[in-house]
């Protein structure tokens, strides 16, 4: 995979291979469960959608925590992956950097109070959430950037751990303040919960993540020059700056939609980048997209199991992407240190 | 014609009202000229090489490429012009020694082209005149010190680009490596006619390769001309505080210098 074909090849290629994952996910996932169902009855025309169960129980009980997956899991994966390629460390994710919970006291605040707006079609809690990922995100890189040169992988993680515990302090503390109905659905989405119960948070979701993708999937090229050095890149002909300010707001946004949705979930960010690199190799035009889509499938993977390990009692599924990649993370760090 | 790369009046703080990192350096680096820039640490080399790439933009005078003034050009027009090689080259990420290379024809591509065949050529020629070839599809992290700066140098080349501005292009190698670098940019500057701007401690590296020098102190320029009539026991000691033999060598052919005391 790595060599001879030309890079135009070799994205066509990785589109496709995981691309096929992803929809393959997408298809599979909500045939797992309680009621067993068959895709070929699923879209069986020559019965009416009224009378076929199967199709009920697929569109509805389980295809939207199916898609609230892939979008959570791709949103994640690519925020890791522009991280990763801005700060040069491998192990920057959200979560690890701390811009995961200001995402998350965002989307909180909104939920436990009630706050219903809408701006440019971008729904109450995807928009809280970027505005928290983007708070958190302009604190780590004000740290990050008051000694540019000298910012060790150790402080920005250090930072991350530091702003995830303050911001942790104050979203236990609105916990407190919320009546218990509120506490409760909290929880379990600050756990990781994909349980949308419709496409409407879904649907809402879709707008910051399409912009987020947008603006990101222009920068894989600068993201390849950046990571190597920023002086070398702006030698090139990067307008370093600018492709900052874009990366940075590209993964606040994809983070803000995915946490939205999903809650925290923790090491996806890692994850996923790391094992598409030893599938792909480090060009950005082919890591990008790939993380995109095996982010997709990866979740919907870790959902399934969170869904049906344990038989009737469901785990919340970021405590699978926790317990996956907590050993993870260890390995990548002492591997860094050695 | 234009000199290759001029400097006039160049000025620059990094902080407002702060000392001047680079003061009122006026500097001709001819075409084909390989030109050292040699000062004590602090004395504004790194600085001066960043004002002449583009990279920081002087405060008052101004810096001409083959008799442009850079501000008129665009980002990517200068990076076809002029390749940097920093001092040395970290990535996290696992590329090979190819694609590192290829990261050289940014400048020449639009925003959302790919490198075809054509790129493709260029990377490895300048791999070849590199003498790296073989390593093509090597993981770039896990070269040596001095193939990696081949690399990079060879990245550097594969920008096409007449001018190599190098900082401290052997800081951390060591002896034999150092001497490699050496005659690859002598050889690079004899046969492609790269023009070059050095910067470096390494006086004998600046005495064997360069045509001439610079000495820099307290960012403001203390000579500037022939290696041959700038490199002597005053220079060293203005620029070092250092007591110096400064010597032609009779088998390197080149001027020396032995350090023997501070002064």
């Amino acid at each position: 995979m790595r060599a001879r074909e030309g890079i135009r090849a070799r994205i066509a290629i990785v589109v496709a291979v995981f691309g096929a994952m992803a929809a393959a996910a997408i298809l599979l996932a909500p045939l797992v469960g309680s009621t067993p169902i068959r895709l070929t009855r699923v879209f069986d025309r020559s019965i009416p959608y009224a009378d076929n169960v199967d199709a009920q129980v697929f569109f509805v009980a389980r295809l939207p925590r199916v898609v609230a997956a892939a979008i959570a899991g791709s949103g994640l994966a690519v925020a890791g992956v522009v991280f990763q390629a801005l700060l040069r460390n491998p192990l920057a994710s959200p979560d690890t950097l701390g811009v995961a919970s200001g995402a998350t006291l965002g989307a909180m605040l909104v939920i436990t109070f009630h706050l219903g707006f809408e701006v440019l079609g971008i729904g109450a809690t995807p928009l809280a959430a970027f505005a928290g990922s983007a708070g958190a995100l302009a604190i780590v890189y004000a740290i990050a950037a008051a000694r540019r040169r000298g910012t060790s992988a150790m402080v920005l993680l250090l930072a991350g751990v530091a702003l995830t515990n303050v911001l942790g302090a104050v979203e236990r503390f609105i916990q407190i303040i919320a009546d218990y109905t509120e506490t409760l659905r909290n929880v379990r989405w600050m756990m990781g919960s994909l349980d949308v119960g419709g496409y409407t948070e879904i649907v809402a979701s879709l707008v910051p993540l399409s912009i987020a993708f947008a603006v990101v999937l222009s920068l894989p090229r600068v993201l390849d020059l950046i990571s190597v050095g920023a002086d070398a890149a702006e030698a090139r002909g990067v307008d370093v700056r600018r492709a900052e300010r874009l990366a940075l707001v590209g993964a606040s946004l994809s983070t803000g939609a995915a946490v939205s949705l999903g809650g925290p979930l923790p090491f996806v960010g890692i994850i996923v980048p790391h094992i598409v690199r030893l599938l792909v190799g480090a060009d950005h035009r082919l890591v990008l997209p790939a993380s995109a889509l095996f982010g997709a499938a990866f979740l919907i993977a870790c959902d399934v199991v969170a869904r049906t390990a344990f038989g009737a009692v469901e785990m919340p599924v970021g405590a699978v992407t926790a317990i996956l990649g907590g050993p993870f993370f260890l390995w990548l760090l002492f591997r860094r240190l050695r | 014609m234009p000199a290759a790369l001029e400097a006039a009046h160049a000025t620059f703080s990094y902080h407002r009202d702060g000392a001047r990192a680079v003061d009122d350096v006026s500097i001709a680096v001819p075409r084909g000229a390989i030109v050292g820039l040699l000062g004590p640490n602090g004395s504004g080399k790194t600085t001066l090489l960043r004002l002449l790439a583009g990279t920081l933009t002087a405060s008052a005078g101004d810096i001409r490429v083959q008799g442009e003034p850079l501000p008129a050009l665009s980002r990517r027009e200068i990076a076809r012009r002029i390749a940097v090689v920093p001092q040395d080259t970290h990535t996290a990420f696992d590329f090979s020694v190819i694609e590192i290379v290829l990261m050289g024809r940014y400048p020449h591509l639009g925003a959302f082209e790919l490198e075809g065949a054509g790129d493709l050529t260029i990377a490895r020629d300048a791999l070849a005149a590199t003498g790296m070839s073989a390593l093509e599809t090597r993981p770039f992290n896990a070269l040596s010190g001095g193939e990696k700066q081949r690399v990079v140098i060879a990245g550097a080349l594969a920008q096409r680009a007449d001018i190599l501005l190098l900082d401290e292009p052997t800081a951390s190698l060591d002896l034999a490596f150092q001497l490699e670098i050496t005659s690859l940019l002598a050889e690079l500057n004899r046969a492609r006619g790269v023009t070059m701007v050095v910067s470096t401690h390494d006086l004998n590296l600046a005495a064997a390769l360069c045509t001439e020098l610079v000495l820099l102190k307290g960012g403001r320029v203390l000579a500037h001309g022939p290696t041959e009539q700038v490199l002597d026991a005053a220079a060293v000691r203005s620029l070092y505080g250092v007591d110096a033999d400064v010597v032609r060598h009779p088998r390197a052919g080149h001027l020396t210098v032995v350090p023997l005391a501070r002064a």
